[in-house]
């Protein structure tokens, strides 16, 4: 069977974030890009998935900057993806994104499972994997921290408020939104480094698959930083005085209790 | 002016305070707002939802809408915007609402911007503010080619004002949608706390690896009881194994944004100042004084956490019980 994870690159964690001039993004000059964590666990899920059935294999798929993102499909491919394909492309939002994906996996013949991240650390959105689940008429879990396949179905269990957890099924195909604790992604081999480096990626033009401009949905501006905090108060004297000094802060002068 | 619909949530009977955010935002705005209720107590809800700003609500009282499923919830929302016919749909970036409103965008062929802190509607438009790169820096979202506006606002960011009990609704009963479901929800296991998740709670209290010990969490779910928080960790402490991921607040945790966010023995990673920066109060507690988490603190307080918190527990409830 066929199983697709979709990916994305983004900043490193570490990054420290730089507007641009004219406000419409983020100065990515010096930026040490990544494969988003969350895609981490859906690769690693996907590689489980393939090596557990037999004759499975597992795609790799992104959408953005085909000089850029090329990285973070090798690094997939390095941790046990078979084929990877990117979509080259700039500035499209989720919206556009999830129907590009849409697009391709139903033009390599569809996937039997479909894994992503729950959500991407840049714009936090968690959004593609729905919106990818709707385009192709296929059911579809977020936040999955724990994931089983029958042979027909899967069941996964989704996180959700207040530390409860669903169990949901789902007929396959299905798309599953990688949640932290799904398990412990591999680090690459060198052995795998070394064949990702000869793999050939395949490379399609955003334009060629036919996505009407109309179809970005949401534009980002106004990009600023977040307002500088006034210095921070300490707080003298031993434990018991400290704490005491403390309510009564909270109580009259931040007025949060 | 045209109509904003309120996915409104309940829980137990009564209206959830994001939801009550979220109406009274749309009253403002001057727009006809229409909240729609789901479940079989949805019906217990639409005074409240008058109360705080409803002309009108939607009500959808079929038990097959009492736990949330994808599909299902999708084919309802998108059946009330086609009666309503809004021009703006708010939902709470809850759990269920930052899964469900991405697909109903998709069958809508609309626009969504998720995770929200701010809020503008001006007549028809809307612009919403959200943070990215996990509060690192915010940036404008701005609509194109979107029939109906969807925006998912993060609970606490909007004021909440006294409902008006002298409001009433026209409240319209609609029959639930029931497409055929290539999902099944087989069961719910409920957490260890009963208490409001990280992203919708007013006070956290979150402990790092300067508690020394998992065992010594045990201090901070005393103080959480008494203010009625809800207990975080950072990543150093989920990834040791002391708590599980949902407690985990950060870049690859929970965003969070609460009225008191009090940082007990956390050094403060730059992942970690990301998830808790949109905090209005944060007070840090640590042993080292050049921890960077004094940098984003309000209060600071250098000490041993497992001889301060316990003090703190006894004061808070002086303090709370007079």
């Amino acid at each position: 069977m066929k199983i697709f994870v979709c990916i994305k690159q983004v900043p490193d964690t570490e990054t420290k974030i730089k507007i641009t001039p004219d406000q419409n993004g983020i100065d990515t000059a010096g930026i040490k890009w990544v494969l988003n964590p969350y895609d981490e666990y859906a690769v690693e899920e996907a590689v489980k998935l393939r090596d557990a059935n037999a004759g499975s294999q597992v795609w790799v798929l992104s959408v953005g900057s085909k000089t850029r993102v090329i990285e973070s499909l090798r690094t997939a491919l390095a941790m046990g993806a078979d084929e990877a394909i990117v979509v080259n492309a700039e500035n499209l939002d989720n919206f556009s994104t999830a129907k590009a994906l849409a697009e391709v996996i139903k033009a390599e013949g569809g996937a039997k499972v479909i894994f992503s991240g729950k959500l991407a650390i840049d714009d936090n959105a968690s959004s593609v994997s729905q919106m990818l689940a709707e385009f192709l008429n296929v059911p579809h879990t977020t936040v999955v921290s724990k994931f089983a396949f029958n042979g027909e179905n899967v069941v996964v269990e989704r996180d959700i408020e207040g530390g409860a957890k669903e169990v949901v099924q789902m007929m396959t195909p299905a798309v599953v939104g990688a949640n932290k604790g799904l398990n412990m992604p591999r680090y690459a081999s060198l052995p795998g480094i070394m064949k990702a480096k000869k793999k050939v990626i395949k490379e399609i033009e955003f334009a060629s698959l036919n996505i009407p401009a109309s179809d970005i949905k949401v534009k980002y501006s106004g990009f600023a930083l977040p307002a500088e905090k006034p210095p921070v108060k300490m707080l003298a004297g031993d434990s018991s005085a400290q704490a005491s000094e403390l309510v009564k802060l909270l109580r009259d002068e931040a007025k949060v209790l | 002016m045209g109509k904003v619909l309120v996915f409104a949530e309940q829980s137990h009977g009564n209206l959830k305070r994001s939801s009550i955010e979220l109406l009274q935002a749309a009253a403002k705005s001057g727009n006809t707002v229409v909240a729609v209720v789901f479940g079989s107590h949805a019906g217990d809800v639409t005074a409240a939802a008058a109360q705080n700003g409803a002309n009108e609500v939607h009500v959808v009282k079929d038990a097959s809408l009492d736990s949330y499923n994808p599909e299902l919830f999708t084919a309802n929302i998108v059946s009330v915007v086609e009666k309503v016919q809004p021009s703006i749909l708010l939902a709470s970036a809850s759990s269920t609402g930052r899964d469900l409103f991405p697909r109903v965008a998709a069958r809508l062929n609309t626009g969504i911007a998720s995770d929200c802190t701010e809020l503008n509607i001006s007549g028809d438009n809307v612009t919403a503010t959200k943070p990215m790169y996990s509060g690192k820096c915010f940036a404008k979202a701005n609509f194109e080619n979107s029939s109906v506006k969807i925006v998912l606002m993060r609970a606490n960011q909007l004021p909440v004002a006294a409902a008006d009990t002298s409001k009433s609704a026209n409240v319209v009963e609609q029959a639930a949608v029931k497409p055929d479901l290539k999902t099944l929800i087989k069961e719910i296991v409920k957490g260890a706390s009963e208490k409001l998740d990280l992203t919708e709670a007013n006070i956290i209290v979150s402990g790092g690896r300067g508690l020394k010990d998992a065992a010594n969490f045990k201090v901070l779910h005393d103080l959480a009881d008494v203010l009625g928080a809800t207990v975080g960790a950072s990543r150093a402490v989920v990834d040791a194994g002391w708590v599980g991921h949902g407690m985990q607040v950060g870049q690859t945790g929970k965003t969070v944004a609460p009225t008191l966010y009090i940082a007990v023995g956390i050094s403060g990673a730059i992942q970690h100042l990301a998830g808790m920066s949109g905090s209005k109060v944060i007070v840090a507690i640590n042993n080292d004084a050049n921890a960077p988490i004094f940098q984003k603190a309000t209060y600071g307080i250098v000490g041993d956490a497992l001889e301060i918190v316990p003090k703190l527990t006894e004061e808070f409830k002086k303090a709370l019980h007079h």
